[in-house]
C-alpha cells in the first residue's frame, strides 16, 4: 500500500472522530490507527470500558463464558443461572457441532435455566439452585457434571452458589461447577472468559475427579485448545493432527468431554488456536504441569503448512516426516482450490471486525486466494493480540478496536472493500450498502473452515459471496 | 377528607423509629385519621405495638407461598390494629441472602397499585436502620412519600445516620418532590442532647419537630406489645406523642429540602458542643506503644 493509503485512512480517521463530542473523541482516537510496518504493535489501545452512547460489538462476562468456553462441553449440562432471558437468547449454543444424542449423554443445543421470579430476586435462589440440581440428575442421569453460569442478578443479590454447589457435588457424586460470570464484570465477553479459565483450573484440573484420571500416555500426546468445533472446525483440524502422527486427547472445547479435559495434563503439547479465549488455562498448565504450549494457525494452506512443520518441531522424526506427509498429500488439493478461485477472487479487498484470533488468522487464508486485507479490529481484544497481529498486517491497514457502529459504517462507506467479514450485527448494514458480506464468527451458517478441508469450503464461501450476480442489480433502474 | 399525607421514618437502626411512629400515628388515630403503616424492614415489626403481635402474613411471604405477588389479593396482606389503624408488612428475606431492597419496592408497588391506599389519611412508610440501597429508598422516590422525619438522638452515630439520609432525600427532592419533615430526637441523655439536635437540625436546613424525653413507660408498653397511647392514655408520655402528632399533622407542605453536610462539619458541630475532643492528628491510626 502506498503513502497515499496511509494518509488516506487517517484522514478517514480523523473526520470518524470530528462528529464525536470532544472526550469522546479523545477516547476513541486511541482505538483507531494506521498501521506502520516496524512496530510492536497496531498502535491501538484495547480492552477498555466501551463508551456510553456508542453501538458497541461486545458481548458480556456470562456470554464469554457460557458461550464460549463452558457451553460447548457437551457432556455437562450448564446452567443459566438467574432470570430466563440470558439463557433463552444464547440457545442452542454457537453451532458448537458435537457426537452424542442430545439429551441422552449430549446436551450442547438444550437449554437449562432456574427461571428466576421476582421472589427468588427478593429470597434468594440457592434453594431452587439445589431443586434444579436434582432434577437435573433425575432427567439426564448420564450428564456427567453440572456448571452454573451466573447471571447479573446472583452478584447482585450475593446467591452462595459455591455452597450448594459444594453440597450438591458431594450428594450426587459428580463436579459441579460455579462459575461468576456476572454479566456486569469488566469490559467485554473477554473477562468471561478468564473467569471460565479459572473455573476450569479450580474444579475441573484441581477438582477430585481429575486426581484419579486412569490415562495412559504415548510420546504424542497433544490436546487441541480454544477450538470450539463451529461448522466441524475442531474435525477438519483433529485428522491433520492423527495423519501426521499425533494423538488428540482432549479437545477444549468444541465436542469436548469433561474426561478429556481432566486428563489434558497428560499431555505433551497444548495446541491453541484462540488464543484469546483459552490463553489463560494454557499458562496455568504450562507452570504447573510443564506443558509448552503453541499458537498455531489453520485457517489456509500457507499458515496450515508452516503451523504443522511447527508443531512438529516439537517432536522427533518420525512426526516431522508425518507433517512433511500431510502437507505434501493436501497441497494439491489446496492448490486446486486456488486454481479453481483465485482467477475471481485475485486483488479483491477484505475488511475483518471480529472477535478472538480471527481479526489476525484469518487473513493468511484470503491471502492465499490473491485477496488483501485492508482493514481488521478485535472486539475485546487486549494488547497481545495486536502484538501478535503484527505478524499479519501489511504497512498501512486500517487498524479499529472495538470499533463503533458508527466508524464501521462510514470506514467501510469509504474504504468500499469487495468484503467485509464480520458478524450478524454488521450483515445486513453491510450487505444494504451493496457489499458482499461473510459472517465470520458462525461462518454465516457453514463451515468448517479450519484445515485443508475448511480451506475449499472457505474459498467456495467467499467466492459465493463477492461473484454472486445478485451485486449488479442493486442500482435502481431509473438511475442506470 | 383531604388529601392523602404520605410519610416516612427513617433513623439509625435502634434508635426507636418504628416505637416513636407507632406511638405516633396512634396518636393520629385517636385525632380521627385513618391511616395505614406500611413496613418496610424484613423484621416485619414496624407494625407490632398496633397489631399486638408480630404480622406473620407479610407480603413478601404470602407471594413465596402462593408463587408471585400477583396471585395475591389486598385483603390477605391487610391487618386491623388499635383505633382501626391498617397494616401491612413488605417482609423480606433471612438475613443474608436475596435481596431485601427488592422486596420493598415489590411489596410496596402491590400495595398501590391493589387500592391499599384508598380512603386513607395518611400512609406512613416505617423504613429500616440507613439507605442501604435503591430498595430501601422506594419509599422516597417517585412520589411517594412527601415527608420524611428522621429519628434521631444526641449521640454521634446517629446524627451521622442522619445526615445520611438527608443526603438520600436531597438526591430525590428535585425530581420527586420528597421534602424533609423534621427531626424527631429520641432522647437518650447524652450531653446537650437538645442544643445538639436542635444545631444540627438548623444545619439540615429544616427544625426539630419534637423532644421526646425518655421515659420507661413506653419499656412497659413495648413489653405488652402496645403503645403508650394505648396501655397509659393518660401518661405524661402519651400527652407527648399526642404533640408530636399534633405538630406533623400541622406540618403539611412545610418540608423542606435537607443541607446535608459533609463529616468535617458534623464533627465540628460535636467539637463546638464539647461532646468531642479535637483529635491531635499525631495519633491517629498509630497504636499504643508496647510497654
Amino acid at each position: 500500500m502506498s503513502v497515499d493509503t496511509k494518509t488516506r485512512n487517517r484522514e478517514m480517521i480523523e473526520a470518524v472522530l470530528s462528529v464525536y463530542p470532544e472526550k469522546s473523541a479523545k477516547k476513541r482516537a486511541k482505538h483507531l490507527n494506521v498501521h506502520e510496518a516496524g512496530n510492536a504493535d497496531c498502535g491501538v489501545k484495547s480492552n477498555i470500558k466501551s463508551l456510553p452512547g456508542v453501538m458497541t460489538i461486545r458481548g458480556c462476562a456470562y456470554a464469554g463464558s457460557k458461550g464460549v468456553v463452558w457451553g460447548p462441553i457437551k457432556d455437562m449440562i450448564h446452567i443459566s443461572h438467574g432470570p430466563v432471558g440470558c439463557g433463552h437468547y444464547s440457545w442452542a449454543s454457537r453451532r458448537n457441532y458435537f457426537i452424542g444424542v442430545t439429551g441422552v449423554n449430549a446436551f450442547g443445543t438444550m437449554q437449562f435455566t432456574s427461571d428466576f421470579q421476582e421472589k427468588d430476586i427478593v429470597f434468594g435462589g440457592d434453594k431452587k439452585l439445589d431443586k434444579l440440581m436434582d432434577e437435573i440428575e433425575a432427567l439426564f442421569p448420564l450428564n456427567q457434571g453440572i456448571s452454573v453460569q451466573s447471571e447479573c442478578p446472583i452478584g447482585l443479590i450475593g446467591d452462595d452458589i459455591e455452597a450448594v454447589s459444594k453440597k450438591k457435588a458431594k450428594q450426587i457424586g459428580k463436579t459441579i461447577v460455579p462459575v461468576r460470570c456476572e454479566g456486569f464484570r469488566g469490559v467485554s465477553q473477554s473477562l468471561g472468559h478468564h473467569i471460565a479459565n479459572d473455573a476450569v483450573r479450580d474444579y475441573v484440573l484441581e477438582g477430585a475427579a481429575a486426581k484419579t484420571v486412569e490415562f495412559k500416555s504415548t510420546p504424542y500426546d497433544v490436546a487441541l485448545i480454544g477450538d470450539y468445533n463451529i461448522g466441524g472446525d475442531a474435525w477438519s483440524s483433529r485428522i491433520l493432527l492423527e495423519e501426521m502422527g499425533l494423538r488428540v486427547i482432549a479437545q477444549w472445547s468444541g465436542d469436548g468431554t469433561l474426561k478429556e479435559m481432566e486428563a489434558t495434563p497428560k499431555a505433551k503439547l497444548n495446541l491453541i488456536h484462540c488464543y484469546r479465549s483459552m490463553n489463560y488455562i494454557s499458562r496455568y498448565m504450562e507452570e504447573k504441569h510443564g506443558i509448552p504450549w503453541h499458537e498455531y494457525n489453520f485457517f489456509g494452506p500457507t499458515k496450515i503448512a508452516a503451523s504443522l512443520r511447527a508443531i512438529a518441531a516439537h517432536f522427533d522424526e518420525h512426526i516431522k516426516e508425518g507433517a512433511e506427509r500431510v502437507i505434501a498429500k493436501y497441497q494439491p488439493l489446496a492448490d486446486a482450490v486456488i486454481a479453481k478461485y483465485k482467477a475471481r477472487l485475485e486483488g479483491k479487498t477484505v475488511m475483518l471486525y471480529v472477535g478472538g484470533l480471527r481479526p489476525r488468522h484469518v487473513i493468511g487464508a484470503y491471502e492465499d486466494l490473491g485477496m488483501e486485507i485492508v482493514g481488521t479490529g478485535y472486539e475485546f481484544g487486549h494488547n497481545d493480540d495486536y502484538q501478535r497481529t503484527t505478524g499479519y498486517v501489511k504497512d498501512s491497514t486500517l487498524i479499529y478496536d472495538d470499533a463503533t457502529a458508527y466508524e464501521l459504517e462510514k470506514f467501510v462507506a469509504q474504504m468500499k472493500p469487495d468484503l467485509v467479514g464480520s458478524g450478524i450485527k454488521e450483515k445486513y448494514v453491510f450487505q444494504k450498502m451493496g457489499i458482499p458480506f461473510r459472517q465470520m464468527h458462525s461462518w454465516d451458517y457453514s463451515g468448517p473452515y479450519h484445515g485443508y478441508d475448511g480451506f475449499a469450503i472457505f474459498a467456495r464461501d467467499m467466492d459465493m459471496a463477492i461473484s454472486s450476480p445478485v451485486w449488479g442489480k442493486t442500482i435502481a433502474p431509473w438511475k442506470k | 377528607m383531604g388529601a392523602l399525607r404520605q410519610i416516612a421514618f427513617y433513623g439509625k437502626g435502634g434508635i426507636g423509629k418504628s416505637t416513636t411512629s407507632q406511638n405516633t400515628l396512634a396518636a393520629l388515630a385517636e385525632m380521627g385519621q385513618k391511616i395505614l403503616i406500611v413496613g418496610c424492614d424484613p423484621k416485619a415489626d414496624s407494625t407490632r405495638l398496633i397489631l399486638h403481635a408480630k404480622a406473620q402474613d407479610t407480603v413478601l411471604s404470602l407471594a413465596a407461598e402462593a408463587g408471585s405477588v400477583e396471585d395475591l389479593e389486598i385483603e390477605d396482606v391487610m391487618k386491623f390494629g388499635y383505633r382501626n389503624i391498617k397494616c401491612a408488612e413488605s417482609g423480606g428475606p433471612e438475613p443474608g441472602v436475596g435481596c431485601a431492597g427488592r422486596g420493598v419496592i415489590t411489596a410496596i408497588n402491590f400495595l398501590e397499585e391493589n387500592g391499599a391506599y384508598d380512603d386513607m389519611d395518611y400512609v406512613s412508610y416505617d423504613v429500616l436502620g440507613d439507605v442501604v440501597c435503591g430498595g430501601f429508598a422506594m419509599p422516597i422516590r417517585e412520589n411517594k412519600a412527601q415527608e420524611i422525619y428522621i429519628v434521631m438522638s444526641g449521640e454521634m452515630m446517629a446524627m451521622y445516620a442522619a445526615n445520611n439520609i438527608s443526603k438520600g432525600i436531597l438526591k430525590y427532592a428535585n425530581a420527586g418532590g420528597v421534602r424533609l419533615g423534621g427531626l424527631i430526637c429520641n432522647e437518650r441523655q447524652t450531653d446537650k442532647e437538645l442544643e445538639l439536635a436542635e444545631a444540627l437540625a438548623k444545619k439540615l436546613n429544616t427544625k426539630l419537630i419534637h423532644f421526646v424525653p425518655r421515659d420507661n413507660i413506653v419499656q412497659h408498653a413495648e413489653l405488652r406489645r402496645m403503645t403508650v397511647l394505648e396501655y397509659a392514655p393518660e401518661s405524661k408520655q402519651a400527652e407527648e406523642y399526642r404533640q408530636l402528632a399534633q405538630k406533623i399533622h400541622a406540618n403539611a407542605g412545610k418540608g423542606t429540602i435537607p443541607t446535608p453536610i459533609t463529616m468535617d462539619e458534623l464533627e465540628d458541630l460535636l467539637l463546638e458542643f464539647g461532646i468531642m475532643q479535637a483529635v491531635d492528628e499525631s495519633i491517629v491510626g498509630k497504636a499504643a506503644a508496647v510497654a
